[in-house]
């Protein structure tokens, strides 16, 4: 009713019950939240904090760059190329047609190991140029086909190797289709060389991802045939190189574990391969390595991490230098309202 | 823009209309007229009353210009079914909520999709369904989608049901209808226009009816307008004379015809038929759904606009919509990121196609790309459409994959961040206002930021840098100043109390009185000066509209006199008069009755002409008991002095002039009194035409004008009033403080010269190191040639820099100029060619002071100035005549004050108080656009390193969009992975203190110099944005170069690399870090590392249990530490010169802050809540 009158003036003011004024007050309830009033850390980006951080850093990264390094240096790493030397001069001019024609393609590779190798040497094989990654590659597979019997005609993304002669192929997909089924075998001095395929793919694979009552049907059935076949009799939870295989790789070039041979090879130590060349990437120019490799704390041999690290490593060391100069050359008093712009009569920026 | 103008003109018509209405004389019913046995009874004439012409003549005026048949809506009084015959009206049952069950889906659906950002969303949603384009699965592409679809359907669906529950109370309110000749209750939703409702004293009026009849024998009825526009005072409004009596019998032969339903709730033309007479009806005739009638115990009206189409429901719709200026900056770089979408896209698809060509031969057999599908027996291309289809398909997907390049979310997260930025502004106590019980409002939630921007003010005075309460002051009576009242001490404060019936008597309010004039007030009229004190104080008490009412306070014996009213300039002068001992008691049409020192005096009231803005005086004709018959007449000095009779008394009338000079000087509100005894022959001509005019049927108010002129003439001047209106509690402080921070600060008053100038030094706009420069021009030519010569003055003094430097202008070395200017000379300019001069004039100006404008000025001056810059402005005010200015800044702001809510229903922010535009603009609106100007940007670089990362990836597929990153992460990049810190920190993250902002009010210039967000930040950003994407993705490719790496590994790396990254360059950026920071940065990255060994965990997806592999090697976590050191240096070391070498204002001001140097540089201390500072006399 006097809400408009200023309650200093008016003698009616003291009349007015307070708690009921209170009660009705609309006055916003003081929080330290609503207020932004949070107690805060304010950090600020001082000379001293600035040259410390990358002090450390320069610190922390040049032991791990030489660690790196080193540890890559450790690593004993044999590569060797044979997509053409595999193939006889004469059938050179058509790698295509020979890969493709029917007959032995038994080669033998010699390798002459250059230094000591500690057993487990990791047995790869590499292959460049093939496009584990292409977006019609990696979705053509039915991973519910591959976990479970019942799900065999789920073939619906696998095309185009999704059925054979009508009937579903398990595993279905260009993956599975085109499964790398090149072979090696090792020996040294005319004895052979034992090489352990099991364990190579990811026991979570076995386990879980690759069913134990699935068993390969009507597999490379079809006109066109992609790469290697399946024992029928195995589930695939223990096909091994499959489940290696079907690990796409997320490059162009990549590695896959073909095993492991378990003993240590000394220097000048000449490994005879005799390998099954039968994998097709004559078609587009892929190539094919066999890479046997020890293995360090940082995996295999690779000198990136090692020099990244060093770089940052040093460039933060320099710039921390720059910074400490620049800083005893030029300093400047932080907070110091002098500097603010309209106690400056001049601009100086 | 024709709306807008409508608006306009209509507005300013409601302005004007107020002013009329709030001199209309009133009857008082009975009930409220107290003592009357005990005053004599006197043989009073009747009379008519000139205020009810005045009514009558808006009515007429219009009338003149006939409603047309097809504008009108007619209303067959008690006749509904009539009425409703030919058009359907609406009935009474209101709607505000917007959905039905069965409408809810649709409707809202449509509604959400208004917004470009869904449509962008469905349309890549939709694309993504082509089973040529299925790059993410179904699920994935829609859920983010269906995700924000769902929040906002379920946050309206609780409004609307909200809405209609009240809806349902509101229509079930019952109401008296007329049925079959006796009233009934009917609930609100069935009354029908037509129907004749019946409403008691303080009943809810339950649609806009048309008066006919009250309780009140002379058809008064008082409503109350709270719930329509805020204001707490009583209205009157009559029921026309011809339908008194004839409540029940023979109502149905009324017609009433009536314009259509309008939002203007000050304006109302009709004619009523009645018994074959043509009666018109105006505003005053009418009451309104929503309001209350009070001291009435009954009305009776008929309905004629009802449920949607009542005035109320008409004004409820929203605030007007407006886009903040960041915004409309942003749009710009929204564009070049689309270029650069369309560009990265390009490039994918010219590769893809060179890929293609390279390999056509091969395509059939290739394992990963077996174009042909020999399963069946006809071998045909498998998912291969031709080379061009390919190229096309190729170029959407890259659209799909990069969609978020464009980051729709902050369309999202920018509201999100408003509506938390409006919660704090809402709920700072800084910015509660105690007198009006009132905090601050936003109203307009998509222009915070801009409140970081204002460079021009635009002000109105009266009531928003003044209190609109006014006081009375000074006397000067008879040639003889009373200015003595000490304002500094409360107890001088006189409330004069007078005994009636053994009760005691007080005015509500308390004035300072001057003891001089007090003594001779209550020495009675024997001295000469006695005589003329008697005189001042009774012209006072009764020349105004005001209505006396007695309330009763918690002491039985006493009770309160409250004078009500709607000028608060004749409320100060009634309270005055009281106090002097000239107590006005009761009001009826035909009588007042004054208490004069005790003494009850009955005064007959034989004819009131209202106040009027041409005419700017009003005048009574009092009958006194001696019968001699005086008229006095108050009015402003300039038509005051034009009828006063200069022949006597002429060193009265010099030393009067000399008081209204340095009253005004001292910027107090002046009226000059004036009085003239009437012969009787002069009375009876007077009357017989007072009576013709009031009758008449044309020109009505032309008539009465020329009556009233005729009798206001060749007065004597009794004295003059001086009423103060008082400047708000730290209005000169926040100007400077305005001023400071480099916003001009224009006042645009109705005052005049005089007054605004001396209440620009008293609100510290006006200094006296300041250079004035006065245009006060009568034509054309003269204003141009005034402002040609005022340019030139002005840039002499404020020296070559202003136009070229506009960051120097703070330092350097300058004499302020103040620009004022009159209306009058705005006729000339505005509008004109001469609107480049002024501007170009006032640029040079700090300050500029416009007088004598009228409300549509107001609005000419703000277009004037928003036409010409690029600059922020903002408007503030707080009555209906601001209501132009207010729509037409690029913020308006609304004062909750005295004047009703007009202005608060069209702004964008609403506040109690002048003062907390300080904490507004220089806290709220600093921070606003600091966390509104970074959140853009760190968007655009949060969304855009990702995006870089896809597109480095496709590069080593072929061309052919695949993903590393598993489709769901790339999904919940933007929806969980990232967003909840960029909101919190746009919500809660303070560059500087309250404290350091207030006191600084330079350091709003960063908003001014756009130093957050501007194209050089988008463009470094960018860069950096290019280079953290490049470290985030090469690292991990060349340390896995030739491995057994599968693609989700790699991918899950990147994920987290790409979250850990983007949190800690926002980490980086943060000012303050408070608890709910820590929790928000920290707490995403945990929620991502969850999200996406979930995701690992799920064994039909390809990357099942990749993340655990990936994190048992040494190699990932070297990878992730070497992404983040490598790819956040550069900007650790730019960040680091830049502020140490070229530090801004906020910079240092925050080093300050953190190491106590922010000493007072010549910075005035300002108290942001002044509760126990005394106020400013």
């Amino acid at each position: 009713m006097n809400s408009n009158t200023p309650p200093s003036t008016s003698v009616a003011a003291g009349s007015v019950d307070p708690s009921v004024a209170r009660r009705n007050s609309k006055r916003p309830k003081y929080s330290r939240f609503t207020q932004q009033e949070l107690p805060a850390c304010k950090p600020i980006l001082t000379p001293r904090w600035v040259i410390s951080a990358f002090l450390l850093v320069s610190i922390v990264f040049i032991p791990i760059g030489v660690a790196s390094l080193l540890a890559s240096h450790d690593v004993v790493e044999i590569v060797d190329r044979y997509d053409t030397a595999c193939i006889p001069d004469s059938a050179r001019n058509d790698k295509v047609n020979y890969i493709q024609s029917p007959g032995n393609k038994t080669c033998t590779r010699n390798i002459t190991v250059t230094k000591h190798m500690k057993k487990p040497i990791y047995v790869y094989y590499q292959l460049d140029n093939f496009y584990q990654n292409h977006r019609r590659y990696v979705k053509s597979r039915s991973d519910a086909q591959l976990r479970s019997n019942g799900s065999a005609d789920d073939v619906s993304s696998c095309e185009p190797e999704d059925k054979s002669n009508g009937q579903p192929i398990v595993p279905c997909g260009l993956i599975a289709w085109s499964l790398f089924n090149d072979t090696y075998d090792f020996s040294r001095n005319g004895q052979q060389l034992s090489l352990n395929k099991k364990g190579i793919s990811w026991k979570s694979d076995r386990e879980h991802k690759f069913g134990k009552n699935v068993f390969p049907r009507n597999f490379q059935n079809g006109s066109l045939i992609g790469g290697g076949s399946l024992n029928d009799s195995l589930p695939l939870s223990e096909q091994e190189d499959l489940i290696v295989w079907m690990r796409t790789a997320a490059l162009p070039t990549f590695r896959k574990l073909y095993g492991k041979i378990e003993d240590d090879l000394q220097v000048n130590d000449v490994v005879m391969v005799t390998l099954e060349n039968r994998y097709n990437t004559y078609s587009f120019n892929g190539k094919k390595k066999l890479v046997l490799s020890t293995a360090s704390w940082l995996g295999g041999k690779n000198d990136f991490l090692g020099i990244a690290y060093l770089t940052v490593g040093g460039l933060c060391f320099f710039l921390a230098m720059v910074f400490t100069v620049v800083y005893l050359v030029k300093p400047r008093k932080l907070g110091d309202p002098s500097y603010l712009s309209w106690n400056r009569n001049s601009g100086w920026h | 823009m024709d709306s807008n103008a409508s608006i306009e003109s209509e507005s300013y018509r409601s302005f004007s209309s107020r002013r009329s209405i709030s001199s209309h004389h009133s009857k008082l019913s009975a009930s409220n007229s107290i003592g009357e046995a005990t005053c004599a009874e006197m043989g009073s004439k009747k009379v008519r009353h000139g205020s009810r012409g005045g009514a009558d003549s808006e009515g007429f005026n219009l009338s003149q210009k006939e409603i047309s048949d097809e504008d009108a809506r007619f209303v067959y009084i008690n006749d509904p079914a009539r009425t409703n015959e030919r058009f359907e009206y609406a009935r009474n049952s209101i709607r505000t909520a917007k959905y039905s069950v069965i409408t809810f889906l649709p409707r809202n659906l449509f509604e959400q999709f208004h917004r470009v950002a869904y449509i962008y969303f469905l349309v890549i949603a939709i694309l993504n369904q082509l089973p040529q384009l299925a790059v993410f699965g179904r699920g994935a592409s829609i859920m983010p989608l269906a995700f924000v679809l769902l929040v906002t359907a379920v946050k309206d669906a609780y409004e609307d049901y909200r809405r209609h529950r009240s809806d349902r109370i509101e229509n079930n309110r019952l109401a008296l209808v007329l049925v079959d000749g006796e009233f009934r209750d009917k609930k609100w939703k069935d009354i029908e226009v037509g129907e004749i409702i019946r409403v008691r004293a303080n009943e809810t009026l339950p649609c806009d009816m048309v008066l006919l009849s009250t309780s009140d024998p002379t058809g008064v009825a008082y409503i109350q307008t709270i719930n329509l526009d805020g204001e707490s005072n009583l209205k009157t409004r009559y029921a026309k004379q011809e339908t008194l009596s004839k409540i029940l019998e023979n109502m149905s032969s009324g017609l009433i015809k009536c314009e259509k339903p309008n939002r203007n709730i000050y304006g109302f033309h009709a004619n009523m038929e009645v018994d074959g007479k043509r009666l018109s009806l105006g505003a005053s005739n009418i009451i309104l759904r929503g309001c209350e009638l009070k001291n009435t115990a009954w009305a009776v009206g008929v309905a004629v606009y009802a449920g949607q189409e009542t005035k109320v429901m008409l004004n409820s719709s929203g605030a007007p919509s407006k886009r903040s200026k960041l915004e409309k900056r942003m749009n710009v770089e929204i564009i070049l990121l689309s270029f650069f979408l369309i560009t990265l896209c390009s490039i994918v698809s010219v590769l893809a196609a060179i890929w293609l060509r390279r390999h056509r031969d091969k395509l059939d057999n290739i394992p990963y790309y077996r174009r042909k599908d020999y399963s069946e027996t006809d071998v045909e291309n498998y998912n291969y459409y031709g080379w061009g289809w390919e190229i096309f398909f190729t170029f959407l997907m890259s659209v799909i994959v990069f969609q978020i390049m464009i980051p729709i979310s902050l369309y999202i997260s920018m509201e999100l961040v408003r509506v938390g930025q409006a919660f704090f502004m809402i709920r700072d106590g800084g910015m509660y206002d105690e007198a009006s019980n009132s905090r601050f409002q936003c109203r307009a939630l998509n222009i915070n930021e801009d409140l970081g921007q204002i460079k021009y003010v635009f002000s109105d005075k009266t009531g928003t840098l003044t209190e609109n309460k006014m006081e009375f002051r000074s006397a000067s009576i008879w040639g003889v100043d009373y200015s003595g009242g000490n304002p500094d001490l409360q107890s001088e404060q006189v409330a004069h109390e007078v005994e009636v019936d053994g009760k005691i008597l007080r005015p509500k309010m308390a004035v300072r009185a001057d003891p001089e004039l007090l003594r001779l007030a209550r020495g009675g009229r024997e001295s000469e000066q006695g005589k003329h004190v008697y005189d001042f104080f009774l012209a006072l008490a009764s020349c105004n509209t005001i209505v006396p009412f007695v309330v009763d306070t918690e002491d039985p014996s006493v009770k309160l006199v409250d004078y009500q009213g709607e000028s608060p300039d004749e409320q100060a002068l009634v309270y005055a008069a009281a106090a002097y001992g000239f107590m006005l008691i009761e009001r009826t049409s035909g009588h007042i009755v004054v208490d004069v020192q005790g003494e009850k005096q009955r005064f007959n009231v034989l004819g009131l002409h209202e106040f009027e803005s041409d005419r700017k005086r009003m005048s009574v004709i009092l009958g006194f008991p001696d019968k001699s018959v005086k008229v006095f007449v108050k009015g402003a000095d300039t038509t005051m002095f034009s009828v006063i009779d200069r022949t006597s008394n002429n060193n009265v009338l010099q030393a009067t002039e000399g008081h209204l000079l340095s009253y005004s000087s001292m910027g107090l509100r002046t009226l000059v009194v004036g009085m003239r005894e009437l012969s009787n022959s002069e009375f009876d001509k007077w009357y017989i035409a007072f009576e013709a005019a009031s009758t008449a049927l044309m020109g009505r108010a032309a008539l009465l004008r020329k009556v009233a002129s005729s009798i206001e003439s060749n007065l004597c001047v009794i004295g003059a009033s001086a009423i103060e209106d008082k400047l708000q509690l730290g209005v000169p402080e926040a100007i400077e403080s305005l001023r400071m921070a480099d916003i001009k600060v224009w006042v645009l008053t109705g005052d005049k010269q005089e007054t605004a100038i001396s209440i620009g030094y008293s609100s510290r706009l006006l200094t006296s190191r300041m250079n004035q420069i006065i245009i006060n021009s009568n034509s054309k030519e003269l204003c141009r040639k005034s402002l040609e010569d005022a340019i030139i003055k002005a840039k002499k003094l404020s020296g070559p820099n202003v136009s070229s430097n506009m960051e120097g202008s703070s330092g350097a070395v300058t004499i302020p100029v103040g620009l004022i200017i009159d209306g009058t000379s705005l006729v000339y300019i505005l509008d004109s060619e001469l609107e480049e001069l002024l501007f170009q004039l006032a640029s040079h100006c700090s300050v500029v002071l416009c007088c004598r404008v009228a409300p549509l000025q107001k609005a000419g001056i703000v277009a004037l100035v928003k036409k010409r810059t690029s600059d922020m402005t903002l408007a503030i005010g707080d009555g209906a005549n601001d209501v132009s200015m207010i729509q037409c800044a690029d913020v308006g702001i609304g004062i909750s004050g005295q004047e009703g809510r007009q202005a608060v229903m069209a702004s964008d922010f609403a506040m109690g108080q002048f003062r907390f535009l300080v904490p507004l603009l220089l806290v709220h609106g600093h921070w606003n656009y600091q966390r509104m100007g970074y959140m853009i940007l760190y968007n655009f670089y949060r969304n855009a390193v990702f995006v870089l990362i896809l597109f480095w990836y496709v590069l080593y597929t072929c061309f052919t969009l695949t993903t590393a990153i598993n489709e769901w992460s790339s999904v919940l990049y933007s929806v969980i992975y990232t967003s909840v810190p960029t909101i919190v920190v746009g919500i809660l993250d303070k560059d500087l203190s309250k404290r350091t902002l207030s006191k600084h009010p330079q350091l709003y210039g960063a908003g001014h110099r756009q130093e957050v967000y501007n194209s050089k930040h988008f463009w470094l950003t960018m860069v950096d944005t290019i280079w953290q994407s490049a470290a985030a993705f090469f690292i991990p490719l060349l340390a896995y170069r030739k491995s057994t790496v599968d693609g989700p590994s790699i991918g899950d790396l990147w994920t987290l690399a790409a979250v850990i990254l983007v949190n800690l360059h926002l980490a980086m950026d943060i000012v303050s870090w408070t608890w709910v920071t820590h929790a928000a940065i920290w707490g995403s990255i945990v929620a991502t590392v969850i999200c996406v060994i979930v995701i690992d965990a799920i064994p039909i997806l390809p990357g099942y249990w990749a993340i655990f592999h990936a994190a048992g090697t040494w190699v990932f976590w070297l990878c992730l530490l070497a992404i983040i050191v490598a790819a956040l240096v550069p900007r650790l070391v730019v960040k680091f010169f830049h502020q140490y070498y070229c530090p801004s204002d906020i910079q240092i001001a925050r080093e300050a802050e953190k190491y106590g140097r922010l000493r007072d540089h010549g910075t005035v201390e300002i108290e942001m809540n002044p509760i126990l500072e005394p106020p400013r006399r």
